[in-house]
């Protein structure tokens, strides 16, 4: 097997430096920053609070509900402002990674809402926007049983990488490129996990032991952004 | 709006015995701006971007170009587009969906502030008389709401226009080359436009409110204001202006225009 250089040369293995800050939006009730190299995430949680309209409330248990924005300029081409196809899936999908590990049966009739921004793109955006908002909702308060974290792992032509960037995630050479973003909590099950591309089932559980080895590295950093925050404050 | 968001009566009259003695909470003078911090270059894939502070208030405004045909009745001249969005991120009061008719005037101001002081040499933006021109889009959002994010975002559009490149253009595919630049800036003007809103609470005259304040405005007024003068306007909300605080606010205008542009010039170089 040829072997393949990365662009940015870094290790198969390697991610993206990372930074993580809590406390960045100061009306909100939790809120977070996470990046990736050139991607940048920020979420902001607000509630728990009533949910509006009424016929939405669920009288049973609390509603986590996410939306992801993408910035018009965070892309090299201009993208339309607004909610589209693609970000209400990665809404969605971002509710979903949360899910398992939110708390949230204790506020019925209420919404906690997660909004997550895309400042500047670079691939791997969904992935920064979990992580960051699952910072923001642990700087909120909200009742967690863990965390979770969340990396794409790629394959380029038949070598797996982790943490795409922009350059590999375009990557042409031999089988192209083959793009998986995964979720893990930080007891190590899986709350997300997408695919696009091709792969064997052989290579596909390689894969998901890579991306489990690298959600333990970027859990450390989301657990040590939490805790400077609190160690901030007193 | 949950009325329960709003200022409480308690604070507002409180916010009003303060002005009437000429003080606010935060101990600034009913005409004087909170601390602005800009920071540009805060998102590398657009052209130009910049990040705006006044007090606890944070707006992000980035540049993006393309090229398009003319309109017919400016066919040398390239076109701007203002955008803004209150993002849900930024304050607890604003809903998921599309921008509400605050966020549209914000655009309509910042839109006006630019194109009527000629900040942007649009002549130099078209390409090909007719055919081919640059259009700008300038496109702001607000991260946190802690009032005046009108002219927060005045201040982001032209940080962000000041350190904008223009994209690589392909002249013979007629195709820009996006993710790639010259060393070419956005031709502007020395006439840079800043606005300044005239907040107006009871028959009190106020700048840069924070929300609380905001809240319980009657009035406001717009300037955008270049060393030359006036250029746009718009006037805001329900209640009425005499003819003396609408002098007195242009007198107040021009120290203002100075005072703030000291301000925001050490990072514009």
């Amino acid at each position: 097997m040829t072997t393949i250089k990365r662009p940015d040369g870094r290790k198969f293995d390697e991610l993206r430096k990372i930074e993580a800050k809590v406390g960045i939006i100061p009306n909100a009730d939790g809120s977070a920053m996470f990046s990736f190299g050139d991607t940048i995430a920020i979420a902001a949680v607000y509630g728990p609070k009533k949910m509006h309209p009424q016929h939405m409330q669920n009288p049973e248990k609390g509603t986590l509900r996410c939306t992801y924005n993408m910035l018009s300029f965070s892309v090299t081409e201009r993208a339309r402002p607004g909610q589209n196809r693609r970000s209400q899936e990665i809404g969605k999908v971002t509710e979903w990674a949360l899910s398992p590990i939110v708390l949230i049966d204790k506020y019925p009739n209420n919404v906690v809402d997660v909004h997550i921004n895309i400042i500047q793109a670079n691939a791997s955006t969904r992935c920064a926007g979990i992580n960051a908002a699952a910072m923001a909702l642990a700087h909120a308060g909200i009742p967690m049983k863990g965390m979770v974290s969340s990396v794409s792992i790629g394959k380029l032509d038949k070598q797996l990488v982790v943490d795409l960037c922009k350059k590999e995630e375009d990557w042409e050479e031999g089988e192209g490129a083959t793009d998986i973003p995964i979720t893990f909590t930080n007891e190590g099950e899986i709350t997300h996990m997408q695919l696009d591309g091709k792969i064997t089932q052989k290579q596909l559980k390689e894969a998901i032991e890579l991306g489990r080895k690298a959600c333990k590295e970027i859990y450390e950093i989301q657990k040590k952004a939490l805790k400077d925050a609190v160690d901030e404050e007193k | 709006m949950n009325s329960t968001q709003t200022t409480p009566k308690v604070t507002e009259e409180k916010i009003k015995k303060y002005l009437n003695q000429g003080k606010r909470f935060d101990g600034r003078k009913p005409e004087e701006f909170r601390e602005i911090i800009i920071e540009t270059g805060v998102s590398k894939n657009a052209e130009g971007s910049a990040r705006v502070k006044i007090g606890k208030t944070d707006v992000l405004v980035g540049v993006k170009m393309d090229v398009a045909t003319p309109y017919a009745d400016s066919s040398n001249k390239g076109n701007i587009s203002v955008g803004a969005e209150l993002l849900p991120t930024s304050s607890p009061r604003v809903e998921n969906g599309p921008p509400k008719f605050n966020s549209i005037e914000i655009a309509r101001v910042v839109d006006r502030g630019i194109r009527e002081s000629k900040f942007i040499d649009l002549e130099k933006l078209c390409i090909k008389e007719g055919e081919k021109v640059w259009n700008v889009y300038i496109d702001i959002y607000s991260l946190n709401d802690d009032g005046n994010v009108l002219d927060a975002a005045g201040i982001g559009a032209i940080a962000a226009l000041k350190t904008a490149r223009m994209p690589k253009y392909n002249e013979e595919t007629g195709k820009v080359l996006f993710g790639e630049w010259t060393n070419e800036k956005v031709p502007l003007s020395k006439n840079m436009p800043l606005s300044i809103t005239f907040y107006k609470i009871g028959d009190k005259i106020i700048v840069d409110p924070t929300l609380e304040e905001e809240d319980i405005i009657e009035a406001r007024v717009t300037l955008g204001l270049t060393k030359e003068g006036v250029s746009s306007m718009q006037k805001g909300e329900k209640e009425s202006l005499t003819i003396e605080e609408l002098n007195g606010i242009l007198d107040l205008s021009e120290n203002l225009f100075s005072e703030v542009f000291k301000k925001i010039e050490k990072y514009l170089k």
